[in-house]
């Protein structure tokens, strides 16, 4: 007599905790993935919905586990095979990675190809980051305007909101399904019950309108000695913290400033796409900037960043004139950062970099990018909340 | 659903009564009624009602639930746990016919979990009771302040990592250094036979005591800076995995002996015909060859059905021998005295050989030399076999690094893989180096980990000189 168990309905998700870790391990994992996706690609410009893809490789458990390169094995056939016969596809058996010391090709390998938008990438990456500083001027933060409509369907809700007409609808259709209409089901006293999946609620979409009082101002060197290569550096640059700011701080304000021997406002389109040429004169950019501050942002009522790109051939006159606005500059500002432009790795005999040393407020930071690998930890570099002020190379 | 549990009851008297008139010998049984979802749970934990939280058992879930809702399989037909009285699951959505089917199939793998010698240490009785106790105390581990679910993570992922390397057969005696030393000794000093004049003449510096393949005990004993709960984790691992290992070693004969008698029993049953019909198509379905791997259910079911002799049909009574073959061995000594030539060829089975990515047959079993090739590379593969051996050789008296030999037969070891375990290896060393010696393109290698980095280097001097 064996003893039976009868089937019982009330659940308890046991795996879900240690499912839960596993996709927090995913989740870091993609975080890792992504930061050399948008390394590797082309992101100036792009459609935010475009989707990238991101290889990841499964949580994998790591053991002693033989290679695949070489070594012997058994298994059925078809009992055609013959002695020497390349079988080029076999089902069932592992695939080969590759190279050494690459991922193994045990049957414990999972390799994940996530589809993501690259505004999920950027806001995976952008998680850890912040405006820094930006709480001090709070005081003078407009108020928040709570705006509640409802928009769209939702499987789950409260019962105010269950939308009958959708729920009814469902029901009709899993009774059309079965083959069952309604005037069959008179004849006979059978009902056809509601089923937890007809159910449907009205979601409600909360709109929140947010007026933080933050302007951000990009400066970018359009000077001839701006080759392609550093432009698009600079590009990538702003257009990653363009991307962060649009994503993480809905009303904050943009304005872009390009310079050569003069500087003008310009605008999104013109800052990404125009090419300029000529000589360097950086002062120009930041008087312009400090002009624009000035007339437009107090900055006791504002948070002002500041981003700067230039490869830092400065005309050496003006070198003295820039750093004194540089100076000027971090004191409206919240934060100023210069980034200096560098992909040659050869010695390079004017810098600004060597010169803004010389600059002693507490919220500039400068640092030096020089692939396009290197632009990502630029902009953690600036909008993370430890900023010394040191160089990063 | 076209049963009741009433109905799961008479056919289990059925059952129950020819299986004891066939001579099966079973715990007591408990089946349990699941849906799929409770499955994809069990499946996930082993089939245990209890198991220590871990992110490989989410892990797991994920995987077969994605695989099961893309109609990749990833479901079992069935899940027995070895325990007594013995629980299995059936699930709610399977007809009846294949209820009938998974309950006769229980039964088998209940007899062999009471008969197998290779359970006799598994302690069925306490094994539910164990799991839930292991998992209590790794929770309260976890609730501890000063350790906490990351503190505990760290120990279970580097123990995982080497949980199967522990002493694979438990019917092998373990002796100590001093114990092999006496052997050894008693064996120098014994009088000479016969045959003893042909041998070499042993010294006694020849004594090599033989290296533990026991490395999960190695640093339960030997580690330095474990602290007392990490050692518990580790001791529950090796215990869960010493457990498990049986049923790893007899997956062939395990499910061949539960197919074998599934297959029989229903055949006495008087099944009506349209439930026959589903039945068998049921059974092909389960021991059909996987063209290109290995289906354990096939070669198990062949060979059990041809050693019991009702091949042909159920005329002639079942020889009892089988029920010795179901004790004593297990799936490589099975397969080394049963897999005959014929057989195999009946099975279709082949030998491939991988070179950097080119996958050729290198024997096949119509081949009056070749079959043996088959059928040893086949032993060497089924059971524990696909998991690398790993010996201790002991601990370097100055850097404490803790000396490991890969025993090399011809398969080489994923680098990539090696140098994490070996980190794995080194968080249970308490941050000591960690060697391994092993063979990489027929060089003997040693491959380091120290400090946070992984290296290999050469054994050979010449190979340094040249």
């Amino acid at each position: 007599m064996a003893i039976f168990k009868e089937f019982s309905k009330q659940k308890r998700d046991r795996s879900a905790a240690d499912r839960q870790r596993h996709k927090e391990l995913v989740k870091e994992k993609i975080k890792k993935g992504i930061s050399d996706v948008i390394a590797n690609e082309s992101i100036i410009g792009q459609d935010k919905d475009k989707k990238i893809k991101v290889p990841i490789r499964g949580i994998k458990e790591f053991r002693f586990v033989y290679g695949n390169n070489k070594g012997k094995g058994a298994a059925t056939g078809t009992g055609k095979e013959q002695k020497g016969q390349v079988i080029q596809d076999q089902r069932g058996q592992p695939q080969k990675g590759q190279g050494k010391g690459e991922a193994g090709s045990d049957p414990g390998e999972d390799i994940y190809e996530t589809e993501i938008t690259l505004e999920e990438a950027i806001q995976l990456m952008f998680e850890d980051l912040e405006l820094p500083d930006m709480d001090q001027k709070k005081y003078f933060q407009t108020d928040t305007e709570v705006m509640r409509k409802l928009l769209g369907y939702q499987k789950k809700g409260i019962r105010a909101r269950l939308s009958k007409r959708k729920t009814m609808m469902n029901r009709i259709k899993r009774m059309k399904a079965k083959g069952l209409d309604s005037a069959a089901l008179s004849d006979t006293n059978e009902s056809f019950p509601f089923h937890n999946d007809d159910l449907v609620y009205r979601r409600l979409q909360v709109d929140t309108e947010e007026h933080s009082n933050a302007v951000v101002l990009c400066l970018m060197d359009t000077s001839g000695s701006m080759d392609q290569t550093k432009k698009y550096l600079a590009r990538s640059f702003y257009f990653m913290l363009y991307t962060f700011l649009q994503t993480r701080y809905e009303n904050t304000e943009i304005l872009f400033i390009a310079h050569h021997t003069e500087a003008k406002e310009v605008t999104e389109d013109e800052f990404f796409h125009k090419g300029e040429s000529g000589g360097t004169i950086i002062s120009s950019a930041y008087i312009k900037a400090l002009e624009i501050i000035e007339e437009r942002y107090n900055p006791m009522l504002w948070n002002i960043y500041a981003f700067h790109c230039s490869d830092g051939d400065n005309f050496t006159s003006d070198n003295k004139k820039a750093i004194e606005h540089a100076e000027k500059l971090s004191q409206v500002c919240n934060l100023f950062g210069y980034g200096e432009i560098k992909p040659d790795i050869g010695f390079s005999w004017s810098t600004m970099l060597d010169e803004y040393k010389k600059i002693e407020e507490e919220n500039f930071v400068s640092l030096r990018m020089r692939t396009k690998e290197s632009v990502w930890p630029a902009l953690k570099k600036f909008l993370t909340k430890d900023k010394s002020n040191t160089l990063m190379d | 659903m076209d049963w009741v549990l009433k109905d799961l009851a008479e056919w289990n008297d059925k059952i129950e009564e020819i299986a004891q008139d066939l001579g099966l010998d079973y715990y007591p049984q408990e089946f349990e009624v699941c849906d799929y979802h409770d499955m994809l749970g069990y499946q996930s934990y082993v089939g245990m009602p209890s198991r220590y939280p871990h992110w490989s058992f989410g892990k797991s879930f994920e995987k077969q639930n994605t695989m099961y809702k893309l109609g990749m399989g990833g479901l079992a037909y069935e899940m027995v746990i070895n325990s007594n009285p013995c629980l299995a699951y059936l699930m709610i959505d399977n007809p009846l016919a294949m209820q009938i089917l998974v309950m006769a199939h229980v039964y088998g793998h209940n007899d062999f979990f009471k008969n197998n010698i290779n359970f006799s240490h598994t302690r069925a009785e306490f094994a539910l009771e164990t799991f839930k106790l292991n998992a209590e105390r790794i929770r309260s581990y976890v609730e501890t302040p000063s350790i906490g679910y990351q503190g505990v993570e760290k120990i279970l992922d580097a123990a995982h990592a080497i949980s199967f390397h522990v002493d694979r057969n438990q019917r092998i005696v373990r002796l100590s250094e001093d114990q092999q030393r006496q052997q050894y000794f008693h064996h120098l000093n014994k009088e000479k036979e016969n045959w003893d004049d042909l041998k070499n003449e042993e010294k006694e510096d020849d004594f090599i005591p033989a290296l533990s393949e026991d490395l999960l005990l190695f640093i339960l004993e030997n580690s330095r800076f474990l602290q007392s709960w990490e050692k518990d984790i580790l001791r529950i691992v090796r215990e869960e995995t010493l457990y498990f290992l049986p049923q790893m070693e007899t997956k062939i004969m395990n499910e061949g002996w539960a197919s074998f008698w599934h297959y029989t029993i229903l055949h006495k049953l008087n099944l009506p015909p349209a439930m026959h019909v589903d039945f068998i198509r049921s059974h092909n379905q389960v021991i059909r060859p996987h063209v290109g791997g290995l289906n354990p259910y096939h070669i198990g079911f062949h060979l059990m059905q041809h050693l019991a002799g009702t091949k042909n049909s159920f005329e002639e009574g079942i020889n009892p021998q089988i029920f010795d073959i179901r004790t004593i061995d297990r799936d490589s000594s099975f397969l080394r005295r049963f897999l005959t030539q014929d057989l195999m060829e009946e099975l279709g089975l082949f030998e491939y050989e991988q070179n950097n990515g080119k996958v050729s047959v290198s024997n096949v079993s119509n081949d009056f030399k070749g079959w043996k090739e088959v059928r040893d590379t086949l032993i060497k593969q089924v059971g524990t076999g696909s998991i690398p051996i790993i010996k201790v050789k002991g601990v370097s008296p100055l850097s404490n690094a803790l000396l490991l030999v890969h025993e090399f037969d011809g398969r080489e070891l994923e680098l990539g893989y090696v140098s994490k375990t070996m980190e794995h290896i080194s968080t249970l060393w308490s941050q000591f180096p960690v060697h391994l010696e092993t063979q990489v393109e027929n060089q003997e290698v040693t491959c380091i980990y120290e400090k946070g980095n992984f290296r290999v280097e050469s054994n050979s001097e010449e190979k340094e000189s040249a």
